[in-house]
């Protein structure tokens, strides 16, 4: 946290060291390259309303670019639109729109390669392939900018905010929807993404690959393929999100890959095809969730192991939990479970008996696919109430042997 | 035959059993709807309930129906009446009535918790339709039954053996087969093994109203899409339909060399 | 007016009539005895076709009736066991059939006949056995038709209503109509037959006129008469006079 307060008080002293203001008015037939190419190093660009067709700017000294009324910066359909060579440039206020879908290059509405300080704020950006994207650069800021796009396959479509082999990054209050993903992050260490929308997205809402100590909270990930990818990567702090709504084919709340030593807490889980997919998931402390209403609450395949799961809520999921493995190397006591039939005679709120989250039908499910039709049959529940009994084919051990009686808030 | 309709549904809807019975769902529904104190999630577990109390009740006040108007039968069929229209009569009188009960039963409660102006409208109303498609049905099956069985005993125990087989044999044997051919395609052999079924169509019908099935995954996506889209519920309309028929159909022929 | 022509029936294994044959030429009376399971009731059930014959045909006045529905208009029937829908009231019942036959009736006059007056806004389930057997009648009885079957229409009865129920008869019989009657109570029989039909192993063993039946077996009373025909059998009563079977020679 001081990191972060250390880079948003060294961000803000930019403004500062700006000299002059300087007033760019399209209806008097300024032009924002001009413009540029004119000020000096720290100087405040204010920019009208209006619109500029320029192709694609290069912004290669420190300025404050400022929109006064959201000026439209349209690349027309052909390039990339802002492009920033230099260090300590702050973007606030324009709509940027219309960048050319290339299968070449990686265009985008803002891009940054190698700096530092940039700060881009309360952005609109529409129809921009990808929306901001930084590259090997450091103690940035991307906030409450709008990212719209109309994304239809995942091929010609780009990622709202891509971050790629950067570090100490603040991404905050951003809207990111209809591209592939939300939000991309590789090679990404240390930085924090807070407070963001990402819906509708083709892909994921929220995007991590090979990152490293990583936080994302009290995010909103509703109605993307997944809600979030979280991949290769250590120390990924994940808390107070919201994963609303992510179905379809091969959907999920969050997907964990190969990841290690991270914390999910505080987060929602809810109305999703599977609330968390864990896969070579390990040592991860999963606590304070609640996962209500979804197909599979948890889906922890056998490559998992050391993982906490205590302190969640599983409200009204169709399966709570599922694995393929007839050993659990993972820990589930102390949750709350809606389907626990136990009871509490010693009334301190513990349930006497183990509940075992697993039912058969899940099991089955697992192996056969098309027998989901089979959903809330008859013979489900008394194939479910005879494994209970006497479990046969779901590993035994895997039991809460505290469940609590009532839900946590 | 909306003579005998008349007669039939005139003492049914006065016997204690209609009665009974619109009382227990009543009391059910409104236990439901005050636990849950939500329409959507009282109309899931409701819907357990129905699958599996609607094929029992059609299926046995039709046989016990049948066999207690033995009399009645006698009499009116020597009466100036077909056949066929005495059967019919009888057993759209003795259907109509439990589905009137079902129907009330369930309906007030619902509509006094306004579930016209929810959003579980559909749902409700998908629940109602499936559950009243199921007494038709296994009222009609019923009457089959006990129309080709002289002997009591042995039509309560055919009765009993067809409604095990619908409510969980067949879904056994559906999910065996599943289990044994797993490396195939599945999804067309499960929607017709589900079109053959009335308690699996008429749950599917009411889960994709749910919403649930499009939380599982590829195969889920298939049934939603299927059972979803114009042409799924249209057969499964018509399967209801060939469902009520064809059983009526069977009566009508085993009452034709009857003897009473 | 009706004719049974070579009907066969049989219940599983059972053999109740083997190319039966029967001729009801005239109006009248017609008592149709024999012994336990010789199929009293099913001729009757045949008649009214709750009983479908495996082969032969039965004429009404001249038309093909067996599978047909219509003609049921013309005949009345009262069951053996008289039970109806329970949860219907007498006035109820009575008005079904009148519904379902649509034909004038005279209801009024029987219900006070049968002192049912009181009875008529009482469930069927409440009545007893004999009430009910009352209610019965009145159906059987309540349409102007010009045949009449009675199936054990005794049973239950108590002496002032079985009076009653003759009177009855005898006034049907008296308008031309035909009376074809079961009963056990051989007084009944004595009393008010016109004609005999005795049903034997799958036939028509006898028919005739009650004083042709006391010729030919010897005796004076009707349960003898019976007695005799099925202790001896019927070769003994063949050989003793060619005129129990001539009707069909």
């Amino acid at each position: 946290m001081k990191l972060f307060l250390l880079l948003l008080s060294s961000l803000f002293c930019i403004n500062s060291f700006g000299q002059s203001a300087v007033v760019v008015d399209p209806a008097k037939g300024a032009s924002l390259m001009e413009a540029i190419a004119d000020a000096a190093p720290f100087d405040t660009l204010l920019v009208q309303p209006g619109t500029f067709k320029e192709g694609r700017i290069i912004i290669d000294k420190p300025l404050f670019i400022l929109g006064v009324g959201y000026p439209v910066i349209d690349g027309e359909g052909k390039t990339e639109i802002i492009t920033i060579l230099s260090d300590s440039v702050t973007i606030q206020g324009l709509q940027i729109q219309n960048v050319g879908v290339s299968y070449i290059e990686d265009r985008a509405g803002i891009s940054a390669e190698k700096q530092t300080h940039i700060r881009i704020i309360d952005n609109k950006l529409y129809n921009t392939f990808f929306g901001v994207y930084l590259k090997n650069s450091s103690h940035c800021l991307i906030q409450g900018n709008e990212i719209k796009a109309d994304a239809v396959n995942e091929i010609s479509s780009g990622n709202a905010i891509q971050l790629w082999y950067c570090n100490n990054i603040l991404v905050q209050d951003n809207h990111a929807s209809g591209h592939r993903d939300g939000i991309y992050l590789e090679f990404v260490d240390d930085s924090r993404i807070e407070n963001n929308t990402s819906t509708n997205n083709i892909r994921y809402g929220l995007h991590f690959m090979f990152s490293n100590r990583d936080q994302y909270v009290g995010n909103t990930f509703e109605l993307n393929g997944a809600g979030v990818a979280v991949m290769f990567s250590k120390k990924i702090t994940m808390q107070y999100n919201r994963f609303i709504n992510n179905k379809g084919t091969a959907s999920y709340g969050l997907l964990l890959k190969e990841i290690y030593d991270g914390t999910i807490s505080n987060n929602t889980f809810l109305g999703n095809t599977t609330g968390i997919y864990g896969e070579g998931a390990n040592r991860l402390e999963v606590h304070h969730n609640t996962f209500e209403k979804n197909g599979w609450a948890l889906k922890v395949l056998g490559s998992c192991m050391d993982n906490t799961f205590t302190n969640n809520n599983f409200i009204n999921n169709n399966f709570d939990l599922t694995t393929n493995n007839n050993r659990s190397y993972n820990n589930y006591d102390g949750n709350y479970w809606s389907d626990y039939t136990g009871y509490d005679l010693d009334k301190d709120g513990i349930g006497d008996v183990p509940h075992r989250p697993i039912k058969l039908f899940s099991y089955i499910v697992t192996r056969s696919d098309a027998s989901i039709i089979l959903l809330r049959s008859l013979l489900v529940d008394v194939l479910n109430f005879t494994e209970k009994v006497t479990p046969a084919f779901t590993p035994e051990l895997l039991q809460d042997t505290t469940p609590l009686m009532k839900p946590l808030l | 035959m909306l003579k005998i309709f008349k007669y039939s549904f005139q003492d049914l809807i006065r016997s204690k059993w209609s009665f009974i019975l619109g009382l227990f769902y009543m009391a059910v529904t409104f236990g439901l709807l005050y636990m849950s104190n939500d329409l959507s999630r009282a109309i899931v577990s409701l819907m357990n309930i129905i699958l599996f109390i609607n094929p029992l009740v059609g299926i046995m006040l039709g046989i016990m129906y049948y066999y207690n108007s033995r009399d009645f039968s006698e009499l009116l069929l020597a009466q100036p009446i077909k056949r066929k229209d005495y059967f019919l009569g009888q057993y759209l009188g003795l259907s109509l009535s439990l589905v009137i009960s079902f129907v009330l039963g369930l309906g007030v409660p619902f509509l006094l918790y306004g579930v016209l102006v929810s959003d579980a409208v559909v749902n409700f109303l998908t629940l109602m339709f499936a559950g009243s498609a199921l007494v038709l049905i296994f009222c009609a099956l019923a009457f089959w039954v006990a129309t080709a069985n002289e002997n009591k005993i042995k039509g309560f125990g055919k009765a009993i053996l067809l409604w095990l087989f619908f409510a969980i044999l067949y879904d056994g044997i559906f999910l065996l087969s599943l289990l044994v051919f797993e490396s195939y395609p599945l999804e067309k052999f499960s929607i017709a093994a589900t079109l053959l079924n009335p308690i699996d169509f008429s749950r599917v019908l009411i889960m994709l109203q749910l919403d649930v099935s499009l939380l599982f995954g590829y195969t889920g996506a298939v049934f939603n899409k299927f059972f979803g889209s114009y042409v799924g519920i249209l057969l499964i309309t018509g399967a209801a339909v060939i469902w009520v028929i064809s059983p009526i159909f069977m009566m009508l022929r085993a009452a034709k060399r009857k003897d009473f | 007016m009706i004719t049974f022509k070579h009907i066969y029936k049989s219940f599983g294994k059972h053999v109740v009539f083997e190319d039966l044959n029967l001729d009801l030429e005239k109006g009248g009376i017609w008592s149709v005895l024999g012994p336990n399971g010789s199929g009293k009731t099913t001729l009757m059930k045949i008649l009214l076709g709750l009983v479908v014959p495996d082969k032969g045909t039965i004429l009404m006045d001249g038309e093909e009736i067996l599978k047909q529905d219509l003609y049921r208009k013309k005949i009345n029937y009262m069951p053996q066991i008289a039970r109806f829908p329970e949860n219907l009231k007498v006035r109820e019942i009575i008005a079904m059939i009148h519904d379902i036959r649509q034909q004038p009736a005279d209801e009024i006059a029987l219900v006070n006949r049968f002192d049912l007056g009181s009875y008529l806004d009482v469930p069927l389930k409440n009545l007893s056995g004999g009430t009910r057997q009352k209610v019965n009648a009145v159906l059987a009885f309540m349409h102007d038709n010009p045949v009449i079957v009675l199936d054990e229409p005794t049973v239950g009865l108590d002496p002032v209503t079985l009076l009653k129920l003759k009177e009855l008869i005898q006034e049907e019989k008296d308008k031309g109509k035909l009376i074809l009657l079961t009963t056990h109570i051989t007084g009944l029989v004595e009393e008010i037959s016109d004609q005999i039909v005795f049903l034997l192993e799958g036939k028509v063993f006898f028919q005739g006129t009650l004083d042709h039946l006391f010729q030919k077996t010897g005796q004076d009373n009707l349960e003898r008469s019976m007695a005799a025909i099925m202790e001896h059998g019927i070769s003994n009563i063949d050989s003793d006079d060619s005129k129990i079977t001539s009707h069909y020679a």
